[in-house]
């Protein structure tokens, strides 16, 4: 399952290839990284093989999480990429406004990985 | 006769006149009276009682003598003296005269020649030392009223000068008291500036205050996380070793004591992150100490960055804005300390709190416009150039019209809203760049931009 992680905070990416490290050596997941909302734009418009699942961060300087997810419900093929939101902000407001926009689920920080594991492979 | 009482009468009626004797001495008043009248009664008497000539003629003499004695001898007319020399070779004459013409003795040949002599140059004498004790009398009547005169200026001069004394004292004491009411007035103000300064300070850690439990929530995460991550691998790692050499994986155990050591390394730097913000919080709320200190400028600005992008964040949860910082390399800190610059941080870092919070609002007012293809964009830079430091803090807001930019660090100057800035921010800022030996100065295109630069001296 193609995965594609948004975060600015850079160190996120040790911790995805950490924790799924078996999933990534066995090839059952492959994680992609973008640190940006526009990066995250320009990969899925770019990269060959879309993501099947989009976990992005909320707040993020520049395009927040909120105008990533309009943009990928918009602009995205059908059916499009399932996204994810992950957020410090994890009041009810958000939760509203990301399921109005589409989310498909959302997580608090500081991420509960097991469970985390558990929502991607019933996805996948 | 005659011309004896008349002489009486004009001594004694100057003599009343002339020491005012009717309110200075009222019993010399009565006595002269006393002689004017007697001197008339027997002026009058003389011209119809011709027999008693002679009772009348010694009557006058005994009352002239009374009153050449009395001038001789009393104190309260020493000053009239004078006229005793007037006078008195004219009495003299005349009595020595009616004495022996009563007596009938002559006593020398030509004694009527000489005595009629005597008595014309004696009246001549007395008429001529008259007019001369009349002038002197007036001379001096002029100096006794010049005197009272200067006494009087003097007097008068004397009350204005106490009027003035005492004006003075008055005036010195309302001053004193408005001195006093001044100072007080002063003290309070101090006062009640430093508890402005104080609430501005806690205004603005109150808007971090989400953005900082936001910088402190994202290194947590990572504490936590990459905690949990280490337990994990732990376990795996004893699992590994549990097993038999034979199926031992030691590519994967030294994956996982490298990835082991590596996140511990992360749990430190991200540990080290909460804590500088924690430190940060307690010294932006915490009085300055106002003593610089090495600062690492790049990592100041890149943290009041952050700080103030969450806070802005949280107060408007539609808010986001592009941030870019350009920071000069030969500005960061290095391990043994080089690169630092000497500043009090906690004021350095409430300008660049100032400065961004405001850029950020501004951004964001811009964004609510709806303006197409507009990307807010905030972003600080710092050089080294010589032996200065620039900082720069530019955003795309809305700008500052030309009128306005000249009062902005101006105290109390604000175009916020009420209850959204204390107009205090951008004149702190200024004070306290100032206090660095530094200056602070803005530019701005109305509509498009504005940066602030601030200069600050290395040494």
């Amino acid at each position: 399952m193609k995965v594609l992680v948004v975060d600015d905070e850079h160190d996120v990416r040790l911790l995805f290839e950490q924790k799924f490290r078996r999933e990534i050596k066995s090839g059952e997941m492959d994680f992609s990284f973008a640190y940006s909302g526009q990066e995250a734009l320009d990969y899925l418009r770019n990269a060959a093989q879309g993501a099947v699942l989009i976990l992005s961060d909320i707040n993020m300087p520049g395009m927040s999480g909120l105008e990533l997810l309009k943009r990928i419900k918009a602009d995205s093929p059908v059916p499009p990429p399932l996204v994810m939101m992950i957020t410090a902000y994890g009041d009810q407001q958000n939760r509203e406004t990301a399921m109005q926009l589409g989310a498909d689920d959302f997580l608090t920080k500081p991420v509960d990985f097991n469970e985390l594991k558990t929502k991607l492979k019933s996805v996948g | 006769m005659n011309v004896e009482l008349i002489i009486v009468i004009i001594v004694s009626l100057n003599l009343q006149k002339g020491f005012q004797t009717k309110t200075e001495s009222p019993r010399w008043h009565t006595i002269l009276s006393f002689i004017i009248y007697a001197a008339a009664i027997l002026f009058v008497a003389g011209l119809i009682w011709s027999k008693g000539a002679q009772v009348l003629l010694w009557m006058a003499h005994a009352l002239t003598l009374y009153l050449i004695y009395i001038l001789f001898t009393e104190k309260t007319f020493q000053k009239a003296r004078s006229l005793l020399l007037a006078i008195t070779p004219f009495v003299i004459a005349i009595l020595f005269d009616d004495i022996f013409e009563s007596t009938g003795i002559t006593p020398f040949k030509g004694w009527a020649n000489f005595i009629n002599t005597a008595l014309l140059f004696a009246t001549i004498w007395m008429f001529v030392m008259w007019i001369i004790i009349n002038e002197q009398n007036k001379t001096l009547e002029k100096e006794r009223l010049r005197t009272k005169e200067e006494e009087e200026r003097k007097k008068l001069a004397e009350t204005m000068n106490d009027k003035l004394e005492a004006t003075v004292r008055e005036r010195t004491a309302e001053l004193t008291r408005q001195k006093d009411e001044l100072e007080h007035a002063l003290s309070e103000l101090k006062s009640a500036q430093a508890q402005l300064i104080q609430s501005e300070k806690m205004a603005s850690l109150g808007q971090l205050t989400a953005g900082i439990a936001h910088e402190i929530q994202n290194p947590l995460n990572f504490v936590n996380n990459f905690s949990e991550l280490n337990k994990e691998m732990l376990t795996e790692l004893r699992e590994e070793f549990q097993k038999p050499a034979a199926l031992r994986d030691d590519t994967l155990g030294n994956e996982l004591i490298g990835d082991l050591i590596n996140n511990s390394e992360k749990i430190t730097y991200h540990g080290k992150r909460a804590d500088n913000i924690v430190k940060s919080m307690l010294q932006h709320s915490r009085a300055s100490s106002g003593t610089k200190e090495p600062t690492d400028i790049n990592a100041l600005c890149d943290e009041y960055l952050r700080l103030a992008f969450h806070g802005a964040r949280a107060k408007d949860k539609s808010f986001n804005s592009g941030m870019e910082s350009i920071f000069d390399p030969s500005l960061n800190a290095a391990a043994d300390g080089t690169g630092k610059i000497k500043v009090v941080p906690q004021d350095i870092g409430r300008v660049l709190l100032n400065l961004l919070t405001n850029a950020f609002y501004e951004v964001n007012e811009k964004r609510k416009k709806d303006i197409p293809g507009f990307q807010p964009m905030v972003s600080i830079k710092t050089l080294r150039e010589g032996d200065k430091i620039k900082i720069t803090v530019s955003d795309n807001g809305r700008g500052i019209p030309e009128d306005i930019r000249k009062n902005i660090f101006q105290p109390f100057f604000t175009t916020k809203p009420t209850g959204e800035g204390t107009g205090l921010g951008l004149s702190l800022s200024y004070d306290i760049i100032k206090a660095h030996d530094g200056a602070i100065t803005v530019t701005s295109v109305p509509g498009e931009s504005t940066t602030f630069e601030i200069i600050l001296p290395i040494n």
